[in-house]
């Protein structure tokens, strides 16, 4: 009897769970702009996953009695490079590349921000001491700081997902210590207190979930700002190396044949404007979606 | 008034010296020996020895960030592990050409942006308006390094309207200004899309204020309650967009230097960190963070000025 009855209240609780879900999706999905993106970033997905089974050829391979054919060429609808690469393949495996450089640099970021937020808007005594060290890292232009952390370790794209994850860290910081501030005003959580719930229990149970809508916003736009800054890193040789196909790297290297092959240059630069829009105008959405001010429905 | 600019003058000192500490530790944590890197693979062990005593590498390091504090207040910033050449001679010598992009690209934002918001919430919903947003996303969302590689592409290239890059004739001569453009659109570009957001977004809220619709109610002109009555108070958060702007333009030089192989503060910086030249490599961070923060600091109380109802207590 009480096993049913627990089995029906963690039913009713996944309901509530799947039907603010289905919710806040349903208001993302009204607003056009954010569900372009949403097919955008699905495509992507999509690619990155699937990478090997839809090219033709392997990203990496050269054939130099085949090199700068043009958009629309038999056997490389996209052309190819100076080395004779199909620029589809190197698209499609960018893709892969882009996305995993973004999920875990954004990873990395919100781990060290939400921890650094969480203990700052929490513990008053850690709220100063760890906010000034975040001041000090908004104090860096972010594309300086990153830089900054290269010219440290190194130019690799590992070492550019460390860069930017740091980067990701204060953005983070303010947000959630933002929330926690005025979440642990609530009643809830000072009734939890007076229970004798652990400080742990009280931000991991309690707080964290009720700080989830602007970290996830702040996620989204995240990943358009790291594809972005990664790919601008590459271009700039401080990122992925030759010849890994990544997109900014192969917009520098289109650079020397954008008379005679262009498309080398404009293939990635439109694939990199598209993810990154589509971020952002996720994001957007999302920011409005989550908002319960916002009412979309009328 | 007064009071804030004391404030904040000390936090600007206290945030200044984190920032050369941060600066500083990155490049004394970072792998490598620079007596090894100065003396060349020919050197021996006691050359290597000498050269490290010489620079005091044998210091604590707490000892080594004060005397390099020491020579940076007094404008000595290190010499170049390259060429050997003063760090504070080869900033100084193309930072004017950093700064000269930065405001060109600050005044193309602030022309674009500002027109492209206020035409936009005026003409809400019209063919204008939809346009200008979508472009102030996309804009948000373009690569500048890639926008450079297509305006010299297309204007550069295949029309030859302005040269491929370079930046040596002064910006008040015709060739310098050929040569500005298409750089300051490239830099400019986020910037103008922000702008022009912020300023339709205030401007919207501005237009449906009550002493908007009083002022109409009196039969004041269209024009002039555009004009005189909304765009000065819409203006106010825009000033901010455009002052943090700025700041972030400074970095955004970085990239943008390197696409017209503009001989600035920013390419010498990719250069030092290919070559892990770390003298020159804090020198350059050190700069430009520091302005970083100055300018953020001047617009907080350009702001203040501007609103006295704004409080930073």
């Amino acid at each position: 009897m009480a096993s049913e009855a627990i089995a029906d209240k963690k039913i009713g609780k996944d309901k509530k769970k799947e039907s603010r879900f289905i919710q806040t999706f349903r208001r993302l999905v009204k607003n056009k702009l954010a569900l372009f993106g949403l097919i955008v970033i699905l495509i992507q997905l999509l690619m990155a996953v699937s990478a090997p089974a839809i090219v033709g050829y392997d990203p990496l391979e050269q054939n130099l009695s085949e090199t700068e054919l043009s958009v629309g060429s038999e056997g490389h609808w996209l052309g190819t490079d100076n080395y004779g690469r199909d620029v589809w393949s190197r698209l499609v495996f960018g893709a892969r590349l882009s996305l995993i450089v973004g999920v875990t640099s954004v990873v990395i970021g919100l781990i060290g921000g939400i921890a650094l937020g969480l203990l700052a808007g929490y513990y008053k005594k850690l709220d100063g001491l760890i906010m000034r060290f975040v001041d000090l890292l908004f104090a860096f232009p972010g594309i300086l700081l990153a830089m900054l952390i290269i010219a440290m370790l190194g130019t690799s794209l590992v070492n550019v997902v460390i860069a930017i994850s740091i980067w990701s860290i204060p953005g983070c910081a303010r947000i959630v210590r933002g929330s926690v501030l005025s979440v642990k005003k609530q009643e809830y959580v000072l009734a939890m207190k007076s229970l004798g719930a652990s400080d742990r229990r009280i931000i991991l149970k309690h707080i964290l979930p009720n700080c989830t809508a602007p970290i996830i916003v702040f996620a989204t736009m995240r990943m358009a700002t790291s594809i972005l800054s990664t790919s601008a890193l590459s271009f700039l040789g401080l990122g992925a190396q030759p010849p890994t196909p990544e997109w900014g790297a192969m917009i520098a290297a289109g650079q020397d044949f954008m008379w005679s092959a262009p498309h080398m240059t404009i293939v990635p630069g439109i694939a990199i404007m598209l993810v990154v829009f589509a971020f952002n105008v996720v994001g957007d959405g999302l920011r409005d979606a989550l908002d319960p001010n916002m009412n979309v429905d009328n | 008034m007064i009071g804030l600019i004391i404030r904040r003058f000390f936090q600007l000192v206290l945030l200044l010296i984190g920032i050369s500490f941060i600066v500083f530790m990155s490049m004394y944590l970072a792998p490598g020996d620079p007596a090894s890197v100065i003396g060349g693979p020919t050197a021996s062990e006691s050359d290597i020895a000498a050269i490290r005593e010489d620079l005091g590498l044998n210091k604590p390091v707490l000892v080594q960030y004060f005397d390099y504090m020491k020579n940076v207040v007094q404008g000595n910033l290190g010499y170049s592990f390259q060429t050997n050449q003063s760090v504070s001679d080869a900033i100084f010598t193309r930072f004017p050409n950093t700064l000269n992009l930065a405001i060109a690209s600050m005044v193309v934002a602030v022309i674009l942006g500002v027109s492209a918001g206020i035409i936009s919430a005026i003409k809400q919903n019209s063919w204008f308006d939809i346009s200008s947003t979508t472009v102030a996303l996309a804009g948000i969302s373009i690569p500048n390094f890639w926008l450079g590689t297509m305006l010299i592409l297309l204007f550069s290239v295949t029309l030859g309207w302005f040269p491929v890059g370079g930046l040596n004739a002064p910006f008040y001569t015709i060739e310098g200004m050929k040569q500005l453009i298409l750089p300051a659109i490239t830099l400019g570009t986020a910037s103008a899309a922000m702008i022009a957001r912020m300023s339709r977004s205030t401007m919207l809220e501005v237009i449906r204020a009550d002493y908007i619709r009083t002022a109409k109610a009196k039969g004041v002109k269209q024009k002039t309650v555009i004009w005189v009555h909304a765009l000065r108070n819409a203006m106010i958060p825009v000033i901010t967009v455009i002052g943090m702007n700025f700041g972030a333009l400074l970095g955004g030089t970085i990239i943008t230097e390197q696409v017209f192989a503009i001989n600035g503060v920013g390419r010498l910086m990719i250069d030092a960190i290919a070559a892990r030249d770390f003298p020159m490599v804090q020198g350059t961070v050190l700069l430009v963070a520091a302005l970083f923060v100055v300018v953020n600091l001047i617009v907080d109380i350009i702001y203040s000025v501007i609103d006295p109802r704004i409080s930073y207590d």
